[in-house]
């Protein structure tokens, strides 16, 4: 199996994935220092793991049922004080698409 | 009036308390002072909170209950634990000013027990670093030598105890982050088995490894402290509903029977020599106090900090997906559109380190990597819990060095991630296996601590807490203290 490598295309697409953008030099930064990590990460390949089950979380509990009692209702100011703009009692943000107005 | 935490522990400020030859108010404010006095030297605190600290010291004098031991007894938070009303910011820019509007359980519990936090304590970004660099707000020094680092990513909580700035702190640990900087500070920190203490209202990094634990200078009063935050809590999916013991039931000094474990990867490359020896001359201390101690393997080690970084990094950038700039934190100027604003805002309030792992993690998930790493990483997980299995099938305890070496420079490694990434070897593997991990003082290298780790099994922590409590008092290093002591 050949080892994974990363283009600087590749670094750029990821970025995109992860709503991060980089100029060029950091570009050509992340590229190396991905690159070098993931040389760390392709010593895995050497392990057989044909027949092991992968382990994603060590414990048995995932979900535990209670009862459906809402007790948090008086936030509502707390939250929207921690919001950089609000109006009208919602958060305000700028418009989805691109464009005049709100 | 002025406190010491080298001269005092808990249970002697809980006497004190209780016979009234000091109150809470006294308590805390000569804290806040000797944070003001000595925290200049060290940065461990990025704030403090003294108007709420010294309001509830004064409900608990009014009420004079001293019948829990931490009633009183003043802490420093990590600041990745969300604190209601006061500034949480996980040493991130993205966050800079957010009061969350609940406490985290841990915060809750020690709250109700009367234990009076300070301040938010210094940390990597997130928690992502080993030497607490990568703060967005301020570098912490070694409570040893202030040119070091403090180690991290709990560096802050770490400093702030073995400097005697409080008497204990709470961390959390993803990858070492509580052990690694109480072996670099020569304090004790423990990490405990996955799901015994609640991560409600813990910033997520990656929830599949993440603990929270206590700081202290010596074992009885970290297990006191784990006594008051364990426990089952409906918040949290992953905590676990195991009787919680009395952790100091086992803290005699005696280890005569006790079967210890000793890997011999843990002593292999790249592990400083004068490190190991330390480390080697703490454990046959133990074997002298009548443990038995044989070498095994865990064969996988090696494959571990690859296998981590691939899972921490998975599920840290799927956690920090929620940092984009609309309901909380930080929001960038001058955006076209929402999608911009995501853009803007992330780039500009994450630090390098948290885009990197961001980075990996997005790309270790994409459709043509997923097989060959993440998924991979999650067997080779597998592979170390049966290492461990194996071992834990004939012995009570592992036992090894927290960190590969002493601490380093501050400024010497920030810029070279791999070289940062390959120190965690030693402690990564207990998070992938969900394992309580201890350290303690081994000794010192150059006049900087070594740490002494102690492997338990799942929900064994009183036996762990029981071998390190021994060489404790059997090494009675907690009596060598930092030069930082004498500004008392």
């Amino acid at each position: 199996m050949s080892d994974t490598t990363i283009s600087k295309e590749e670094v750029a697409h990821v970025a995109s994935l992860a709503k991060l953008a980089f100029n060029d030099d950091e570009l050509v930064q992340f590229t190396t220092q991905l690159g070098d990590i993931l040389n760390i990460f392709n010593t895995l390949a050497e392990v057989n793991t044909d027949d092991v089950q992968p382990t994603y979380s060590v414990t048995k509990n995932v979900n535990h049922l209670r009862n459906d009692i809402a007790n948090n209702w008086e936030q509502k100011q707390e939250l929207l004080s921690n919001a950089p703009l609000s109006s009208a009692g919602l958060i305000k943000v700028p418009a989805i698409l691109d464009g005049e107005g709100e | 009036m002025t406190i010491n935490y080298f001269e005092k522990d808990i249970i002697a400020l809980n006497k004190a308390l209780a016979n009234k030859e000091i109150t809470a108010t006294e308590v805390t404010e000569a804290t806040l002072n000797n944070i003001d006095k000595v925290d200049n030297k060290l940065n461990a605190f990025i704030i403090t909170n003294p108007e709420e600290a010294l309001k509830q010291a004064k409900v608990i004098d009014d009420k004079q209950d001293f019948s829990h031991l931490l009633t009183g007894i003043p802490l420093a938070l990590k600041d990745n634990l969300s604190t209601k009303g006061i500034q949480t910011t996980g040493a991130s820019h993205i966050l800079e000013g957010f009061k969350p509007v609940y406490d985290a359980t841990v915060v809750e519990k020690l709250s109700q027990a009367g234990a009076i936090s300070v301040g938010k304590a210094n940390m990597d970004e997130f928690a992502m670093g080993g030497s607490t660099e990568t703060s967005y707000y301020k570098t912490t020094a070694n409570a040893w030598d202030q040119t070091k680092v403090p180690g991290g990513s709990s560096g802050g909580s770490a400093a702030a105890v073995a400097a005697g700035l409080v008497p204990f702190a709470l961390g959390s640990d993803t990858g070492g982050s509580i052990r690694q900087p109480a072996a670099f500070n020569g304090i004790v920190g423990m990490k405990p088995t996955y799901g015994r203490v609640s991560r409600w209202g813990l910033f997520a990094m990656a929830s599949s490894l993440d603990q929270v634990g206590p700081f202290t200078r010596k074992v009885l009063d970290n297990a006191q402290v784990l006594n008051t935050i364990a426990g089952f809590d409906e918040k949290d999916s992953t905590s676990s509903n195991e009787e919680v013991p009395d952790f100091t039931s086992k803290l005699t000094g005696d280890v005569k029977g006790l079967k210890i474990a000793v890997p011999k990867e843990y002593f292999g490359e790249g592990i400083d020599s004068k490190v190991a020896a330390t480390v080697k001359a703490a454990i046959a201390q133990l074997e002298a106090m009548g443990a038995t101690v044989d070498e095994v393997s865990l064969p996988h080690t090696k494959y571990g900090v690859a296998a981590y970084y691939i899972i921490m990094a998975s599920e840290a950038s799927s956690n920090l997906q929620r940092y984009d700039g609309v309901r909380y934190g930080y929001r960038a100027d001058d955006v076209k559109n929402l999608e911009d604003l995501y853009i803007k805002t992330r780039s500009e309030g994450f630090g390098d380190e948290v885009k990197r792992r961001i980075m990996l993690g997005t790309f270790s998930l994409s459709a043509g990597a997923y097989d060959a790493f993440f998924k991979k990483a999650a067997k080779i997980r597998t592979l170390l819990i049966e290492d461990f299995n194996k071992v834990f099938a004939d012995y009570d305890v592992i036992v090894g060095p927290t960190a590969p070496t002493v601490a380093y420079g501050i400024g010497e490694e920030v810029d070279d991630p791999t070289a940062m990434y390959l120190a965690d070897v030693l402690t990564i593997p207990v998070n992938l296996a969900g394992l309580p991990g201890l350290s303690v003082n081994a000794g010192f290298v150059d006049g900087l601590p070594v740490g002494l780790q102690i492997i338990g099994k799942p929900f064994d922590e009183a036996t762990v807490y029981q071998t390190g409590y021994a060489f404790e008092q059997a090494s009675r290093l907690f009596e060598t203290l930092p030069d930082l002591a004498k500004d008392y």
